[in-house]
């Protein structure tokens, strides 16, 4: 496919790892956010292709991973209402509540419904007027304007059967986080491409700014990505900080202008929760007010929820980039993508799950 | 969650205020909301994420990249083999 395939070429993704290998003088320790990267580093063997000294850690950027274990319970329990069709991406369906997961909930004969696009879910709600339709809505910055638009719609159409259990999460604070933690040793970011096709690249610079840290954002195929560490070391190296773009034919400047003014118009940023990780101030989304009928916490009146995750998941070291998924004694023993103790282990852009795909093996012998 | 893939702009649909087009990707075609992408036209490439395009690919930003890509890759394959 075009625009996939070159980007996928083994000669230039060898002649960039080489150019790596020739810039590299120190050890260096850099931090791809999204799990789709990760993903990619793990299918291709980028890793491996890099000189020892650079270290690839493994960031945040999995937005199933970070879906608090509380909203993941609330889901559970709308779903298993007779009166509630729930839609979720189908990311969300194996990932681990308190005690049961949508799928499981689904088996028990809860309506639950997967939906590749928000809009499918206005469908559902237009289709099932005596059902209220709830929208498990999540996602980072990327997925936040198709989900705003959901809403958007069924304001338009006056739906009263329609409403969304939200928990978006922004990239930006959670680099502040991590680069604020007195255990960081990350020492510069390939930032999501995806966000930036939607957000822009402002938002980095403060963070570049603020911490004299390199980032580059970058794409997602394996040459996208070895030319973004490229990128990185290259200004390592150099004992420079800036913000640069890889990913130039996505990623613009100031980003998408009208997926970002329907998401300002449907959400507001808030204080929120990240699985594994906890509170992070003004690191979310949640709805404005104007759309207080679509909030699925008001409508349902779900209110607090406190759990605690099981103790042996390390979800909250490996998110953080301090831990790797092999570190942990349950991987692939106690935690398989079948009988997962977390999140990272079951997300198509969790760690754990990359390294269970692609790693296994070797990690066995 | 935050993947998105290119595709191509087969044909273009307005109904109401709302513009969407049929993009292929591979041997896939899906209808695609352009809500986001308002100045795509017939044959473009776009990004798409959850069904809406997210952006236009920039044709002669991606030749530029890949040709200075595969021009690192051509010297590597013209390099004698290591011994």
């Amino acid at each position: 496919m075009k625009y996939l395939d070159e980007y996928r070429d083994h000669r230039i993704a060898h002649a960039l790892a080489d150019e790596i290998a020739a810039c590299t003088t120190r050890p260096w320790v850099l931090m791809e956010i999204c799990g789709g990267q990760t993903h990619t580093i793990m299918r291709y063997g980028l890793d491996e292709l890099l000189p020892r000294s650079v270290e690839l850690v493994h960031g945040p950027g999995c937005p199933v991973c970070v879906t608090p274990l509380e909203t993941v319970d609330k889901a559970i329990a709308l779903a298993l209402r007779p009166d509630v069709i729930l839609v979720s991406y189908g990311d969300m369906l194996r990932v681990p509540g308190s005690a049961s997961d949508l799928l499981r909930a689904k088996a028990q004969g809860a309506d639950v419904r997967i939906a590749y696009s928000p809009t499918e879910a206005v469908k559902i709600a237009r289709a099932n007027p005596d059902h209220k339709v709830v929208f498990l809505a999540i996602g980072f910055e990327t997925t936040a304007p198709a989900n705003a638009m959901a809403a958007w719609q069924a304001r338009r159409e006056g739906l009263t059967n329609f409403s969304m259990l939200v928990s978006h999460v922004l990239v930006p604070p959670a680099i502040r986080a991590l680069m604020a933690s007195q255990i960081n040793r990350v020492q510069g970011f390939i930032a999501p491409g995806h966000v930036c096709t939607v957000m822009g690249c402002r938002e980095y610079e403060g963070l570049v700014r603020d911490f004299r840290i390199p980032i580059v954002v970058g794409g997602f195929e394996p040459v996208d990505i070895l030319e973004a560490i490229l990128m990185l070391i290259r200004q390592l190296e150099a004992g420079e900080a800036r913000l640069e773009n890889q990913y130039v034919r996505s990623v613009s400047y100031e980003g998408n202008l009208p997926a970002q003014q329907i998401m300002a118009e449907v959400f507001e940023v808030a204080d929120q929760k990240w699985r594994g990780i906890g509170a992070i101030p003004r690191s979310g989304l949640r709805l404005r007010e104007e759309y207080a009928d679509y909030d699925a916490n008001l409508v349902f009146d779900l209110g607090e929820l406190t759990v605690n995750e099981p103790a042996e998941c390390l979800s909250a070291q490996v998110l953080q980039g301090l831990k790797k998924p092999t570190d942990c004694p349950a991987f692939g023993m106690r935690c398989t993508p079948e009988n997962p103790l977390g999140a990272p282990m079951v997300s198509s852009e969790g760690a754990c799950a990359a390294y269970y795909h692609y790693r296994r093996h070797s990690v066995a012998s | 969650m935050c993947l998105a893939i290119p595709g191509k702009i087969l044909e273009i649909q307005e109904t109401g205020c709302l513009r969407s087009a049929r993009v292929q990707f591979g041997g896939i075609i899906r209808q695609v909301s352009l809500d986001f992408i308002p100045e795509a036209g017939l044959g473009d490439y776009v990004m798409v994420h959850v069904g809406f395009a997210i952006s236009r690919i920039d044709a002669s930003e991606a030749e530029r990249t890949y040709q200075l890509l595969r021009e690192m890759g051509a010297l590597e394959e013209e390099a004698p083999p290591a011994e």
